[in-house]
């Protein structure tokens, strides 16, 4: 069943689930953000609407600073903003920033210290359409190997809004992973979120496996524990919204639990949510795991639903993924 | 600005015969680094620390304080004897340059000593880390200005001019970057690796105000600095042409010493003709 503590939409199973994409999120919090404090400033490379900078853009036009298709320029203006006082906010698409810019953001942004807030858009493959060029499977990788930096994926456009607001608050460099298409609402404003809590989302009685995700694939780990549970297969769904610093105690705990582990996360395997987690499990508590996520291949146009279909990230994938892990572990 | 005086003009060019000293001395004891960059821009550095830079070496952090941002950040070996000279820390620590646990790190790094403006090394990033800077000047209604070293090499990478075009949209009056045109990379001369001529002309099509020196000449690049200032509603370019490891004959406009070590020997012969110079300096005073 659904955690009561996390208190989240009660219509999440729902048909007419209220969905929105979690990038409208990030354009609320940026504003708020921007509400909160004067020393908040966005910079866009030409993506001001679909990075959803437009609201900020337009209330505070004199803190926002259009780069043009500059990816690297902007990270590094940036920086140089982020060394004077400033909270710097900057959008393109993940492929691009971080993509074409690490270097920029690891020498001016990590290593440097600067308090920029790294906003990647357009991540995963239900991107959709545009195609592979334009779906980024690999910025959590590239962004949680960088000392100094923490990595924020929220689930739905809620928490990305809280996860912006956030972000302005803590000191440091910080990337924000967002979405393009609608996902579920899955939390509610009373959801708590805390940067560097792992938060548990479906709680069966006795439970066999583990599912831990990020993103809004988070919402098909729910559907999947769902359907686990007609199975009489008990799951714990834990939302892993900071996956740099990961909440290792929690995870270890909870898998030392359930004896089984499937992570879901719409990014490689390699290096993302899954990396993350087998090194946190091989390190305290070796774990049978299996994992949800593009398995080391580009997408390709399509509709997101198709995708998501196609490279085995349905809940049927992941209950069968479940089932594997729990087999593996008896 | 203080005038420059006939006085002044001499502990100027004592003190940049000072820094290409210690360059030699902190290079050749380091077993490695980059040697020809410093030593030619041994006068703009002194130029700046001793006459031009609003600045506090014991507040570092002084919020008004002009900002020097090193853009290409091997040569940082003349901006550790500059700062060390001007009182940022002991001059003594200069020989601790590229060893285990010290603060004067192969790469400038931010935050661990003081004067150091940002973390530099990887090339072409410099000046749009300034642009960011004066920028955030703007915003807060700040006075001070924003001073980028940079070399001419850089001008090759594509973030170099990314930010040459923002400068020129956001109108940064108080943007001033110092090309180093010393003509030299690690490959070869520069205009044979990739021409960069017409130089000038292309910072001015980018709406930049241009000024071009001799880099050796402290009259030069102190009215260079005096004319940037003034200059409100354009960022401007001051390239500086010097000769690549000036002051040693040997070393003179060779890029092979743009990187290169030294062999036993040659650390003395180049800190000879250093002292040699600075008997001419004090005599020429006389």
């Amino acid at each position: 069943m659904l955690n009561p503590e996390a208190k989240l939409n009660p219509k999440l199973f729902d048909d007419d689930v209220a969905q929105a994409p979690t990038r409208d999120g990030f354009g609320e919090g940026l504003v708020l953000a921007g509400d909160a404090n004067v020393n908040v400033v966005a910079l866009c490379a030409d993506l001001t609407e679909s990075t959803r900078n437009e609201a900020f853009a337009k209330k505070y036009p004199e803190r926002f600073f259009e780069l043009g298709v500059a990816e690297q320029n902007m990270a590094t203006v940036a920086a140089g903003m982020g060394v004077t006082g400033k909270i710097p906010f900057i959008s393109s698409y993940a492929t691009f920033s971080p993509g074409r810019n690490w270097e920029q953001i690891r020498t001016t942004i990590a290593y440097n210290n600067a308090n920029v807030k790294v906003a990647g858009h357009h991540t995963g493959i239900s991107v959709g359409p545009d195609g592979a060029t334009h779906q980024a499977t690999e910025d959590i990788a590239l962004m949680r190997v960088m000392p100094n930096i923490k990595v924020l994926v929220p689930c739905d456009a809620v928490e990305a809004r809280k996860a912006t607001v956030a972000a302005a608050q803590v000191w440091g460099p910080i990337y924000l992973r967002f979405q393009r298409e609608k996902t579920p609402v899955m939390t509610t404003d009373e959801t708590p979120f805390i940067p560097g809590k792992a938060q548990i989302f479906w709680q069966s009685k006795k439970p066999e496996v583990l599912i831990i995700g990020c993103g809004g694939l988070l919402y098909n780990a729910l559907l999947a524990a769902r359907e686990l549970e007609k199975e009489k297969i008990g799951a714990v769904v834990v939302n892993c919204a900071t996956i740099k610093p990961i909440d290792d105690k929690k995870i270890v705990e909870l898998a030392k639990k359930c004896g089984a582990v499937v992570t879901v996360e719409e990014h490689q395997v390699e290096g993302g949510l899954a990396g993350a987690v087998a090194e946190v499990l091989a390190k305290h508590a070796p774990t049978p795991m299996e994992s949800i996520g593009m398995q080391d291949t580009f997408g390709e146009s399509g509709a997101p639903e198709a995708l998501i279909q196609k490279y085995g990230m349905a809940p049927k994938d992941i209950v069968a993924a479940a089932k594997k892990a729990i087999r593996r572990g008896k | 600005m203080e005038s420059l005086t006939e006085d002044k003009l001499k502990s100027l060019e004592l003190m940049a015969n000072r820094l290409r000293e210690d360059i030699i001395k902190m290079v050749s004891h380091a077993g490695s680094g980059h040697i020809a960059g410093p030593l030619d821009m041994a006068e703009i550095f002194t130029a700046f620390y001793f006459h031009i830079l609003r600045h506090d070496p014991k507040h570092p952090n002084w919020p008004d304080r002009d900002r020097l941002v090193l853009s290409n950040g091997h040569i940082c070996p003349v901006q550790y004897a500059a700062l060390a000279h001007a009182g940022y820390f002991p001059v003594e620590e200069l020989r601790t340059l590229r060893q285990l646990g010290t603060r004067l790190q192969g790469h400038p790094h931010r935050g661990i000593l003081p004067g150091i403006e940002t973390t530099s090394g990887p090339l072409g990033s410099g000046i749009s880390q300034a642009e960011g800077i004066a920028l955030a000047a703007r915003l807060d209604g700040k006075k001070y200005q924003v001073y980028c070293m940079t070399s001419d090499g850089e001008h090759e990478e594509g973030n170099t001019w990314e930010a040459i075009q923002f400068a020129a949209k956001y109108k940064l009056g108080n943007l001033t970057v110092v090309v180093d045109r010393n003509n030299i990379q690690i490959d070869g001369f520069v205009e044979k690796i990739m021409p960069l001529e017409p130089f000038a002309e292309k910072y001015a099509a980018h709406n930049w105000n241009v000024v071009e020196i001799d880099g050796h000449n402290f009259e030069e690049i102190i009215a260079a600095a005096a004319e940037a200032r003034a200059v409100h509603d354009q960022p401007t370019v001051i390239i500086a042409h010097t000769l690549p490891g000036k002051g040693v004959d040997f070393m003179e406009n060779n890029y092979l010493w743009h990187s290169k070590t030294f062999k036993p020997g040659e650390a003395e012969k180049a800190l000879d003709e250093l002292r040699t110079l600075r008997g001419k300096i004090r005599s020429e005073h006389e």
